[in-house]
């Protein structure tokens, strides 16, 4: 195949270019052009979120969007919201409240809740499981899940307050 | 020195048994930094993909590859011919069957695989995928095993005789080309007489759908042929490596010192990895034609199709009872549906695992079981799902049979289970199937729930709704669902236990370092169950050196001791186990030290937490980190330097924990949801090592049973086509419909383990799936409802209460 189209992406703060066919999917860009291997392949139908990236500032299911359509786009991928220096609040609480087993889902379902307590940052419990309803977790049963990222609203708007 | 912490601050300092000490792997989960297979990128690596067939019976006339070989970046097209010379084309199963790696003449279920592509990428290999051409001659399908059983068909050619006679199986006669096995537990003349002279009996008969165990990762597998050295390394998604490693050397004629199998981090399992599947097969073949690396991960609708389904389970059952609801009798027979192979994951004498514990945690004195196993043009597999071997089956039985029993006898549920629990004082208790129970205390554990859910309360409320749904007052019906379950996990004694000849113990082997630090490496592999936490937790308190400085390492076969892996909750049971006795080992030889260097009888000094202390004098000792410093600095009279252990542990007897569950349901009997008011589980699981991750352990395996019992379901049309194939159709529950869990528990330890730890990470599920369908069907009790199938998914839901007229 020879219709290869070239390719810019911002992923995590980091411009990228490269050459891909149009039909290639942005999780496979971001695993195996780019090396980043934080979201994952659980069903490519959009159904699972285990590949839940923020692309141009909305939650997406990478697994569902081709390359051409992501072209120029910034994304951002469970790499890009915290690391050794400095984790995410979200990735401590989810270690914290065991949010987590096998942790497939895991940087889906972080990268998923950090944009939902952007969108609402106080969110009620029932808020937070439509919020997530999109990400699958098959080990967790998800009530971890859900007392990490209400722990994780709290905090940061303590931290808001404490700021202002 | 002088010591100024207090013994208190020490032990906590230990972070082991007991305490719920956080994962350390977690750090690199939420970083996005796991490690698992489909993220093993190696140099000049290429893609398989497989040509699966359309069809769930046919025979293949023609494959012709050439169109997709000549695809710029195909690599190879492998077909059986190829594999044939290798003898590769078919395998062994675990369960002393075989199955054809690629389709040997004939197809046997739907997404059987027919041809193995190799490509320079994932794109390439799906396009080749489509240029196979295959060309079929549809035969007559069968996907009712009791219709397979009276066909003329024959699924499997391959097991019948030239003069047509059927040759006995792995598991002895067959009555029928399409019958796998007959397979007996306990006296059926001896149940029989019992229950035609009972006061009271219950029939029913029950199917336990097929379902699937669904890991959000697929499975996959990266083969590294390096044909310099003559070593094969293989990547993958096992749960039990090592036997994957024996399997690929008795399958490849590779010796086992050169294979070297690898599972890294697992994205969960609950079963579905506990087989060898063509996938593995073909990459490594492809590796070693091509060599160069292969990697094959499935997508989701070929693990679906494909590998490891669990359950399709067709039971029929007599319970009988006196007058006042003591249960003398039990007959369960059950047809099994094993698909095209039998590629059942159980211990070699168990083709229907521990089915024979369906007596579960009653005192039934007469019991028969029989099972027959059947072919049918349905994908093999026969898998564990989230419990050990049949044991969500056996469970979902008797606490049917006793809902229905309950029934006959006209008397309250939780009731009739109280009064036929075996009672604490007859553990150790050998049931009438054959299992002797380790340890149990039913009664208080049943009590104790019904109190926490006050369930007097609960059954008034339920007569009022009663009344008030007949009155037109609300068009909400609600259910009480009850189960108690006894599991039977860790396998297991070799004596009795094996898989493909090997014996089912599980090791441990430790290594301390000079500066007081350790690694320990186990036969198992974690899927998400914490090993590396917990483990280090079990050693922490027998060494006395803190689990933050202890590396739990599992799942390098080279670097690893043997062991049979992760499943049946077996790791706790049979590797916990060895990891304490490997513990006690590094202990016995620090003693010695200790007394060397205290000046003393070795008989004089005593372990204490982190240390072991002059008997008497108390600040007279020496830390386990001086030790360990001794141990390799100091030459100590008698003893060689080093202080490392190894412990292969062969159980004397499985685990049986226990727990008591009660889920409280509404019913909108106009749209079939049921809405999940109050789920309480009390867990027993003996010595309790990490209660956060039991806690977590118990919310994952109810949301299993949760999603099992109400709308998960491997469904096939009568063409053998799967029509749950895909997320949108195969139930997994989000956020939104599971409800919050009460978690409690009592504790009964297990005598023969040395920690009296049970196993957890199962429980919940085998106890769970009964307890969701209880609770449909009692909502629906008052209103004439005897038994209904699972899974209970709105519309069948829906179904139940228009036919006992609730829509008139």
């Amino acid at each position: 195949m020879s219709n290869k189209m070239h390719v810019k992406l911002n992923v995590n703060g980091e411009d990228h270019e490269f050459l891909a066919e149009p039909r290639e999917l942005l999780i496979y860009a971001l695993r195996e052009k780019l090396n980043i291997t934080g979201p994952h392949v659980g069903c490519e139908t959009s159904h699972c979120g285990a590949c839940t990236v923020t692309m141009n500032g909305k939650s997406v299911k990478s697994c569902t969007v081709f390359v051409a359509q992501a072209n120029g786009a910034e994304v951002t991928t469970i790499e890009g919201l915290g690391g050794p220096d400095a984790l995410h609040v979200l990735q401590e609480n989810f270690k914290e409240h065991h949010g987590l087993q096998c942790g497939f889902c895991t940087p889906g379902m972080i990268t998923r809740a950090a944009k939902l307590l952007e969108e609402n940052p106080n969110p009620t419990e029932e808020e937070v499981r439509f919020g997530i309803a999109g990400n699958i977790c098959r080990c967790t049963g998800y009530q971890n899940i859900v007392k990490s990222i209400l722990s994780a609203a709290s905090e940061l708007n303590a931290a808001k307050e404490a700021a202002q | 020195m002088k010591d100024e912490v207090t013994r208190e601050e020490r032990v906590a300092g230990l972070k082991g048994m007991g305490c719920s000490r956080k994962r350390v792997e977690d750090a690199r989960f939420t970083q996005g930094k796991g490690n698992y297979v489909d993220d093993v990128k190696l140099p000049g690596m290429l893609h398989g993909d497989f040509v699966r067939s359309p069809y769930a019976h046919a025979r293949i006339k023609s494959i012709n590859i050439d169109a997709a070989m000549a695809l710029p970046g195909v690599t190879a097209v492998l077909t059986a011919k190829d594999l044939e010379p290798l003898s590769l084309h078919w395998m062994p199963t675990l369960a002393g069957d075989k199955q054809m790696v690629l389709a040997d003449g004939k197809v046997l279920f739907q997404g059987q695989e027919v041809a193995f592509v190799v490509a320079s990428d994932r794109y390439v290999a799906a396009d080749a995928v489509e240029l196979v051409e295959v060309e079929y001659e549809e035969l007559e399908v069968l996907v009712d095993p009791f219709k397979s059983l009276e066909s003329d068909v024959v699924l499997r050619e391959d097991l019948v005789a030239e003069d047509g006679s059927i040759p006995p199986g792995a598991h002895g006669p067959r009555k029928h080309p399409n019958h796998i096995f007959k397979w007996e537990a306990g006296e059926e003349e001896a149940t029989n007489q019992v229950i035609d002279n009972a006061e009271v009996v219950a029939t029913e008969e029950m199917y336990y759908h097929r379902t699937h165990p669904c890991p959000l990762e697929t499975c996959g597998s990266v083969a590294s042929m390096d044909k310099v050295n003559g070593k094969l390394t293989l990547w993958g998604t096992f749960q039990a490596p090592h036997v994957v490693r024996t399997v690929a050397s008795l399958l490849s004629g590779i010796e086992e010192h050169n294979i070297r199998v690898i599972s890294p981090d697992i994205g969960g399992g609950f079963g579905n990895k506990v087989g060898v599947y063509p996938g593995y097969v073909c990459s490594i073949v492809a590796s070693i034609v091509t060599g160069v690396p292969v990697k094959w991960v499935e997508d989701r609708m070929e693990n679906l199709m494909s590998t490891a389904f669990a359950r399709d389970y067709w039971m029929k059952g007599k319970i009988s009872a006196t007058k006042e609801g003591k249960i003398t009798g039990l007959h369960c027979h059950v047809t099994a549906d094993h698909g095209a192979f039998d590629a059942c994951a159980d211990p070699t004498k168990f083709p229907a695992g521990f089915m024979n514990i369906c007596t579960g945690s009653y005192d039934i004195p007469t019991a028969y079981l029989g099972v027959d196993g059947v072919y049918t043009n349905k994908a093999p597999g026969g898998v564990s799902y989230r419990c050990s071997f049949r044991v969500t089956e056996a469970v979902y039985f008797i606490e049917r049979m006793i809902e229905v029993l309950a029934i006959e006898l006209d008397m309250d549920p939780a009731e009739l289970r109280s009064i036929n629990f075996i009672k604490k004082d007859q553990f150790p208790y050998t049931a009438a199937l054959g299992w002797e129970y380790d340890s149990g205390d039913y009664q208080t554990a049943w009590d104790k729930a019904l109190e926490a859910v006050d369930y007097k309360g609960l059954r008034a409320e339920q007569a009022q709704r009663v009344a008030d749904f007949k009155a037109g007052k609300t068009r909400k019906v609600m259910g009480i669902g009850l189960s108690f379950f006894t599991e039977i996990v860790g396998a297991g004694p070799v004596k009795n236990c094996d898989i493909l000849g090997m014996g089912m113990f599980d090791s441990c082997e430790i290594r301390i370092h000079p500066t007081g630090s350790a690694v320990a490496r186990l036969g198992t592999i974690s899927q998400g169950q914490g090993h590396a936490t917990t483990f280090a937790q079990i050693l922490a308190t027998e060494i006395g050196l803190s689990a933050d400085s202890i590396t739990i390492e599992e799942g390098d076969t080279d670097t690893a001791p043997y062991g049979l892996g992760t499943y049946g909750s077996r790791s706790t049971p049979v590797a916990g186990a060895a990891t304490a006795m490997a513990g006690r080992k590094i202990r016995a030889k620090a003693q010695m030290i200790a007394a060397y260097l205290l000046e003393v009888h070795d008989d004089d000094v005593e372990f204490d937490v982190d240390r072991f202390v002059v008997k008497g004098a108390p600040e007279r000792f020496k830390t386990m980190k001086e030790i360990a410093y001794a141990a390799y600095n100091q030459a100590i009279p008698g003893l060689e330097p080093g202080l490392e252990a190894v412990s292969y542990y062969d159980p004397p007897n499985m685990t049986y924990p226990f727990g008591a569950y009660v889920c409280v349901m509404d019913i909108d009997v106009d749209t079939g949801v049921p809405e999940i008011r109050r789920f309480y589980a009390l867990d027993d699981c003996g010595t309790r090592i990490n209660p956060m991750v039991i806690e977590g352990q118990i919310h994952g395996g109810l949301t299993e049973a949760l999603a099992v019992a109400l709308g998960q379901e491997i469904a096939y049309d009568d063409m053998g086509n799967v029509k749950t194939g895909t997320l949108m159709d195969f139930f997994l529950p989000t956020a939104w419909e599971v409800p919050n869990y009460e978690t409690d528990y009592t504790v009964t330890p297990s005598p023969h383990h040395p920690i009296g730890a049970k196993g957890v990470g199962e429980s919940p599920h085998v106890g769970g799936v009964p307890c969701f369908s209880n609770a449909v069907q009692d909502a629906f009790r008052p209103f004439g409802n005897r038994h209904t199938n699972m899974p209970h998914d709105h519309w069948r839901i829906w179904q139940t209460a228009n036919n006992l007229g609730l829509h008139d």
